[in-house]
This record gives structure tokens, sequence and C-alpha cells, in this order.
């Protein structure tokens, strides 16, 4: 096989580039040269060098020149940005991965809190170093419309990077991948770094599900990353139901609304009744179905208020969780998924009286002289956790203070 | 230049034994120097030599230089009320050059961007040298080893300290007033440039040997209030702009979008929460740097939910915290300088609201000050060893990066807080050995970073005030290990021994030297 090799680049363009760098590969017949040039280097010239040859050696690079500008970049951006170049430059071979991070990764679960989701573009470093320290329930390294097309390959690389080297803490790590073949690609590259759950952006048949699902069993077996499919369609939300029962890989749904919008010729409002049958379609789906559904994202990061009144409504439509497109969401989500006061109280005798039933080998729940049906316990258990998760009770198994 | 004999301080340090032909004594410790002596005082002066009618005016700043006596080696002090906006300064250095003045020292309280025009009067000899903050260019200046004599960079208070102990006598002081009366009565109110107060510039006019106020603003007399006395005034100068407005203060405020940025605060403020610090009648100081100036906005919301206010804030005043004054969060705002608008028109209007001076919140040789009396200060800076050390002039790379400004002398605060991100393009803030000492250990109680909360083993009582509180306090150790993991191991610089300049503690010793770079 001869593979021509041509000069390429790999990073951002533009100004005010922080955290990250821009790799350039020239042909050349000469020994490999590497210059490198960078804010830090009188603290990290050398180690930038050294992994630079490394990735260099991995992909067989014995002549011509990589030149790197770098603005502060963490290790493994600069392997992966380095790899990206030299792979578009038409190498091949095994890259060089970076450090593992020490943290532990905790372990996948199928029924976790998913009250608040945080979308990473997969194409910006700067945006991933802190992204674990802020709490969310999950962080989606998003690989779909947050990266352009040109970029995808890259992303793929510096997303499998990030989820070796950086510790995202407690949060559900997840990667939403492109459609179709790109993501099938995608899943070569991340699936196999602990991934918890994939998001698959467009679904509209059973099948695509099915598929990705199958792709994943191949890389993974049986610990395969779980799924949470995106309806983004009218065609979509008419097959919900299918869509989340298709694979038992399945432990959400969600919904777009933007690109819903645009397809039903519907555009948002602050109402949003446009999308009220969307919107409840996928509750029950996913309800009928056993995963959890889980509602859109919130665009506009100034407005905590609106923020918090939509979450309250989304939450009373049967909504588990929303995305954040920004740290600061986090918070008012998990303040406004809280139950109230009310609720919780009347969870707590539910829960009281259940367990108080069990302990007596009572086949039937009573609250005072009513009876209480195991969805109305099981929905009580829930909304305890969710006042747990809330600070609103003390954590579990815990009196820390007396 | 000689290369300076050096000699080890009380912190390890190596500094210069002599600066600018000057003595020096080595930091001591804290709390390990009083000098004695009587102040410093300029000539007396008989109000005979003084117009009756009170009117000081004289045609143009280089009349004004000349009728004070501008002579060739004189020290020649400015203030910088006008941050980047200020167009005096590099006003006084062009009428000296004008004037044929050589080797002049240039005591400014804080250089900005702006005064860029000084490196050409060092090169040609107009200026000899810069005692007070570099930064920008000036700093690269300084740090590349051509200023012709030492640097020497001091706190607010230490500024005052020099003035008041004689280290430095100032010949000429040039107050840029953004109102003043013939007579010299300035203040900081009114005018195109106001800019709040001018409580840089008071010991300079009580002080110095020769006053001169530069206005765009003339009033009739009396100008109040008079913030500068006109009594301690030689001259007045009328010139049509002593600044540009736009840069001086902004019209609104912006708190930081950064989420880490944010982070940072609010872990501050939920710490000083579970500390007990926020109670009824504490007080603080904030500054309006992004990350305290959101400190702030969140402990706002802090005092709101319990019910508490304080008894009076230090800062720094922003929009923020005259809205704070308002809501009657806070009793009086002590206001060291105005960032914004708002600032300017609450302290013109409200009485509550005060202007202050190194004198009163900083100065050594006072007898007592405001910054021991504050709860709680939270400060920048670019290096935290892990013994609590702080650098805030050098960036890693040994240049001057910034002044030292209050930074200092808000150490001496009940608690000292560092809001810092853990690392900078790379670069880790908590390492091993801050490139430049300028805030001993011993007075750095609490590092908030993004990825935790360090809280200084001294301050047991802190330790165990938040345990139990669910913030992430982490031992020093663990946050620098992480962050060497993240960053990797950087690589040794190679130091030159020439030093550029030094770091003055608050009581005048010398607590650390900048060396040369390149």
């Amino acid at each position: 096989m001869t593979t021509t090799i041509t000069r390429a680049t790999a990073g951002p363009s533009g100004e005010k580039i922080r955290s990250d760098l821009v790799v350039r590969y020239e042909p050349g017949t000469e020994p490999l040269a590497v210059t490198v040039s960078s804010k830090v280097d009188y603290l990290y010239g050398e180690a930038i060098e050294a992994a630079v040859r490394r990735v260099a050696a991995a992909l067989g690079v014995a002549t011509g020149t990589l030149s790197v500008e770098d603005f502060g970049a963490l290790e493994w951006v600069i392997l992966a940005r380095v790899e990206a170049c030299l792979r578009r430059a038409g190498f091949a071979g095994e890259p060089v991965l970076p450090e593992p991070s020490p943290g532990r990764v905790p372990p996948r679960e199928r029924h976790r809190l998913r009250r608040s989701r945080l979308y990473v573009p997969g194409s910006q470093p700067k945006l991933m170093l802190s992204a674990g320290l802020y709490g969310a329930d999950g962080i989606i390294l998003d690989l779909e419309d947050s990266v352009a097309p040109a970029e995808k390959d890259a992303a793929r690389l510096l997303v499998r990077n990030a989820l070796v080297a950086m510790d995202f803490g407690d949060s559900e790590r997840m990667v939403r991948v492109n459609q179709g073949e790109a993501g099938l690609a995608d899943l070569e590259v991340v699936a196999p770094h602990e991934v918890h759950t994939v998001l698959l952006p467009k679904v509209e048949r059973p099948e695509e599900v099915a598929e990705v699902a199958a792709r994943l069993r191949e890389l993974c077996g049986e610990e395969a990353p779980f799924l949470m499919p995106i309806l983004e369609s009218p065609l979509g939300i008419r097959n919900a139901y299918e869509i989340a029962a298709a694979d038992p890989l399945v432990v959400a749904l969600t919904l777009g609304l933007e690109d819903l919008s645009a397809e039903l010729g519907a555009p948002r409002t602050p109402e949003a009744w446009e999308s009220f049958l969307a919107r409840q379609t996928t509750v029950y789906a996913a309800r009928a179905a056993g995963v959890a559904p889980i509602a859109s994202v919130f665009s506009d990061v100034r407005d905590e208020a609106g923020l918090e009144s939509y979450v309250r409504r989304e939450r009373a439509l049967g909504f588990d969780g929303i995305g954040c497109i920004h740290p600061r969401q986090i918070p008012v989500v998990h303040r406004a998924m809280a139950p109230t006061e009310a609720e919780l109280e009347k969870a707590l005798r539910i829960v009281a009286a259940a367990e108080e039933a069990e302990a007596r080998g009572l086949g039937v729940v009573a609250l005072g002289s009513k009876m209480v049906d195991p969805p109305v316990v099981h929905q009580a258990r829930r909304t305890v956790e969710l006042a747990r998760a809330a600070g609103m009770l003390p954590a579990e198994g815990g009196t820390e203070e007396d | 230049m000689a290369r300076p004999e050096l000699v080890e301080n009380a912190a390890g340090r190596l500094v210069p034994a002599e600066v600018n032909g000057a003595e020096q004594v080595p930091f001591r410790g804290v709390g390990g120097h009083r000098p004695s002596g009587r102040k410093a005082a300029p000539l007396i002066r008989t109000c005979l030599d003084y117009p009756e009618d009170g009117d000081k005016r004289v045609g143009s700043l280089r009349e004004a230089l000349e009728q004070v006596g501008l002579a060739d080696g004189m020290v020649v002090s400015t203030h910088h009320h006008l941050r980047n906006g200020d167009a005096v300064a590099n006003m006084v250095f062009e009428a000296a050059a004008e004037m044929g003045r050589r080797d002049l020292m240039w005591f400014p309280s804080a250089s900005f961007p702006v005064h860029e025009p000084q490196i050409a009067h060092m090169e040609s000899g107009v200026i000899h040298h810069i005692e007070g903050s570099m930064n920008g260019p000036l700093g690269d200046y300084c740090t590349a080893g051509r200023m012709r004599g030492l640097g020497v960079l001091r706190s607010h208070g230490g500024r005052w300290q020099a003035i008041q102990d004689g280290e430095v006598h100032i010949d000429v002081a040039v107050i840029a007033a953004p109102t003043a009366d013939p007579f010299g009565n300035a203040n900081a109110l009114d005018g195109p440039a106001a800019c709040g107060l001018l409580g840089f510039a008071l010991a300079d006019s009580i002080y110095a040997e020769r006053v001169v106020v530069v206005t765009d603003n003339l009033v009739p007399f009396p100008c109040l209030p008079w913030q500068i006395q006109g009594n301690n005034v030689d001259v007045v100068v009328e010139v049509p702009s002593i600044g540009d407005p736009a840069k001086i203060v902004s019209g609104t405020t912006r708190i930081t979008q950064s989420p880490d940025r944010l982070r940072i605060a609010e872990l501050a403020a939920r710490f000083c929460d579970a500390a007990g610090i926020v109670r009824d009648g504490f007080s603080f100081q904030a500054g309006a740097g992004g990350t305290t100036l959101a400190f702030a906005i969140f402990l706002r919301d802090i005092m709101r939910e319990r019910g508490v206010a304080a008894a009076f804030a230090r800062g720094g005043s922003t929009k923020y915290m005259v809205e704070m004054l308002r809501e009657g969060l806070i009793g009086y705002i002590l206001d060291g300088q105005t960032f914004d608008l708002d600032g300017v028109a609450s302290m013109r209007e409200d009485p509550r609201h005060v202007d202050t001076s190194p004198f009163t919140s900083y100065n050594f040789h006072g007898k007592g000050n405001f910054a021991s009396m504050v709860d709680v200060a939270v400060l920048g800076a670019t290096e935290v060893d892990v013994d609590f050390n702080a650098n805030v002039v050098t960036h890693s790379d040994g240049r001057l990066l910034h002044g030292i400004g209050g930074w200092q002398n808000c150490l001496a605060a009940r608690t000292t807080m560092l809001l810092v991100p853990s690392f900078r393009d790379r670069i880790p803030v908590i390492v091993d050995e801050v490139t430049t000492l300028c805030g001993p250990g011993e007075l750095i109680d609490v590092v908030v970073t993004e990825r935790g909360i360090a809280v200084n083993p001294r301050r047991q009582d802190l330790l165990d005030a938040v345990a139990g509180s669910g913030l992430p306090i982490r031992d020093i150790h663990d946050l620098k290990a992480e962050l060497d993991r993240l960053c990797g191991a950087p690589q040794r610089i190679q130091r030159s021994r020439d030093p550029v300049a030094v770091v003055k503690w608050v009581d005048g010793t010398v607590l650390d030297t900048v060396w040369r770079i390149g």
C-alpha cells in the first residue's frame, strides 16, 4: 500500500487561542525536524518537543518538518493535535495515548441521577479542562453539532485523549457521536475508553439504535456503553416508543427541539406549545420502555430565572433531566429539579409506610385509610432520592455531625 | 552597573545590600523591624511667598515646573487615579525633556501601559530610573536590565512609609486633579476625568517639597470637598485634558462569565460562610478584579439569605458594592479607589461612602490602620508555594507583571484568601517555590482554586470551622500534585544574578529581588 504524504495542519485558527496548539507538517527528505514556539517554552519547551517526537515515531514519521505553535496546551491535547495533523498528512499507526488519570472512573449505571448533562464541544480542549468540577450528573463530550465538519477527525482524537487523561469526577461520561457512518467511526475511537453512555443524534427508526448497539457490543462486549437516542424530527417522535425499546442498552430518551421545530415549521416560543406533543410523547415513550425521559437544553445562558421555570415546567411533564450548555446552569437545574418541601414530606410518609409494610410482611401499602399502589411507592422513592441529591436530606447512611 | 553585594534575608532570599546608593535593611521577618527617629518633612514655607488672592495659576505645566525649580536628579511623583487613561505623567516628562532636565527619578504610585513613552525618556537620560510598579512595556524594559537604577516595588502602604520615614524624598509632586480651584484645593468627584478620590496623592501633597496641581476642570474657590488641601499646593495649572475618561473608570462593571472564575469566587464566599466569617457586623475587602468582584456578589447572596449586614467594606468600589450599601448590606464603604461611574456618583452623594488613603488604610507608620481590622480580604496572586508564600509582581518566567498595590497591606486582615486559578496556560499556580516573594506565607490563610480550597495549617481554627461543610478542602500538597500531573513537571529556569528591582515589605525592608532576564 502506498499512501501519498502531503502537507497538513491541525488546530484552531483565529486569535486568542488558549490551552490549545496549531501543528503543521511539511513533507521533506531530510530527517524529521521539530520546531516549537510556545508562550510556555521556558517551562515546557523540551516536554512539548518530546511529546511531538513520540507521536511522530509512533506514526512512522522519519522525514519532513513538524512545527508547533503552542498556546499553553496540556500534553494530552498536544498528543491529539499532532496525531490529527499527521493522520491528515497521510501517516497511519497506533496512537500515543496520554498518561491515564489516576482518579477512579465510577462504574456505569443503568439507573442513576440524570438531572443535568453538560455539553462540552469536542473540538475545544480548553472547555474540557474543568468540566468535571461542576458536579453535573453527566458530561457530554460532543462530536456532533458543536464540531465543524472539517474538524470531526481531530475532535474524535481530542475526546479520546480527554477520556483517558481527564478526571470527570462522579459525572456520567457521555459522548454524542455523529449520525451514520461518521458516528460508527467515532465509536471505534472513543468507545473503548470507559464511555458510560453514547448519545445518538437525530434517531428516526429503531434499526438505527440496533445497529449502533450491535457495533458497541462488538467493540466493548457486555460492558458496552449505554445509549441515549435523541429525537429531533417528527418521524423520530412518531417512532419514539420503538426507538426507546429498540435495545436493552438504551437507558434514556431525549429530544432536540431546535431541529424539531425547524422541521415542523413551527418556530420555538417561550410557551412551547409547538413542541408540547413531542415532549409529552417522549415522556410517555420513555416511561413505557422503562427508560428515563430527558428534556432538551435551555439556550439562554444569562437567563437564570427563565431556565428555572423551564426546568420546573419540564419536570412537571415528567422529565428527569435537562441539557446544560454552560456550567452555571447546573446548580439552577439541580435546584429546580428538587422536589418541594410538601412533595418531599408526602414522599417520606409513603416510603415509611412501604418500609413498614415490608417489615411486617404485608403485600399492601397503606397510608392512613388509603391504599398506595406500587408505582406511587416507586415515584416516592425517586422523590426522596432527588431530595437527597439536592441536599434536602442528610446523605444516605450518614449522620455525620451527631 | 557594578553588581551590588547580595545578602540573605530572614525569608532566605538573596537581596542587594544597597539600592540606588542607599543602604538597605534586609527583611527581618513579619513584625521584625521598627525604625526610629523623626518623620521626614518638607522645608518650612511662608504664606508671604504665595499670592494673597489665592490664585496660584500659571500658564503651562512647563512654567509650573520652572517655577518650582525642577532640577537635574530630582524625584518627581505622579499618581495612578486616572489609571490607563492618565495623560499627566507623560506631560510632566515631556515638559522636563523640553527643559533639558536629566536623571530624574520617577516615583509614581503605579504605572500603566499608557506610560510607555517613559522608556524613551529613560533612553535619552531624562529619567534615571523608576521606583514604583512596572508592568507591560515598562516591566519588560526593567526586567531586561536596561534601566540605569534598580526598580523599587512598594505596596501602597509601603509608599507612604517610605515617604514618611525619609526613604524617598519627593522634590516635585504633580497631582492630576479632576476638579480643582485656583488655590489648589482638589478632588476627583466631578469633571470629565472624575475618578472618585485622590488618596494615592495625599502623602505627596503633605511631604513633597513642591506640589503642582494639574486640572481640566477649574472651579472657583472653594473646591469642596478638598481631598487635596490647597494649603499644601505651590502651583495650579489648567490644561485641556488630564486624561481619557473611557480608560479611567468604566461606564459599567461587568461580572466575569468564566465558569472557573465564578466557581472560585463562589467557593470563597461559601468558605467565608462556613467559617463563620459572614456574621452581623463583619467586614470585608473586595476588589474589582474579575474573581474578587464575583466574590462580592456571591457574598451578597449569602448575606441576604442569612439576614446579616457588614459593618463596613473596604474596596475598590463598583456599582455592586454601591447597591449593597443602598440595600443596607454594608454600613459604610471605606473606598481606596473607585472603579466605575456608579462608584464615583455614590462617593459624591452618599456620606456613608467615604474616600480613604493609604494612610488610613495601610500605613506602617500610622498608629494602627484599617487593614488589620478587616475580617476577610480576598486577593489574587501569580504563584503560591506549598508554604503559602505568594508572588504577585512577576510572571513565572520572572518578568515584571503587576505592581504590589495594596496587596501586601491587605495581608494584615484577620483572614486572607487568595483566589487563583490552579493553572494558567499549563503553568501551575501552586509551586514549590515562588519566583518572587511578595507575601510571607504566615499571613496567607486560604488558597481557593477551582480544584479545591487549601487552608494554611497554621489556621487550625478555620480547618475546624469548615469541617463537614461539604466544601472541597484539600491539602495544598495534594493540589500541587494534581497540577504537576495535569501540567507536567516544568523545566528548571536559569536566572541571572543581576538584580533589576527589589520588592519591599510593608515596613521598608527588602523582601526579595527581581533578576535580569535575557
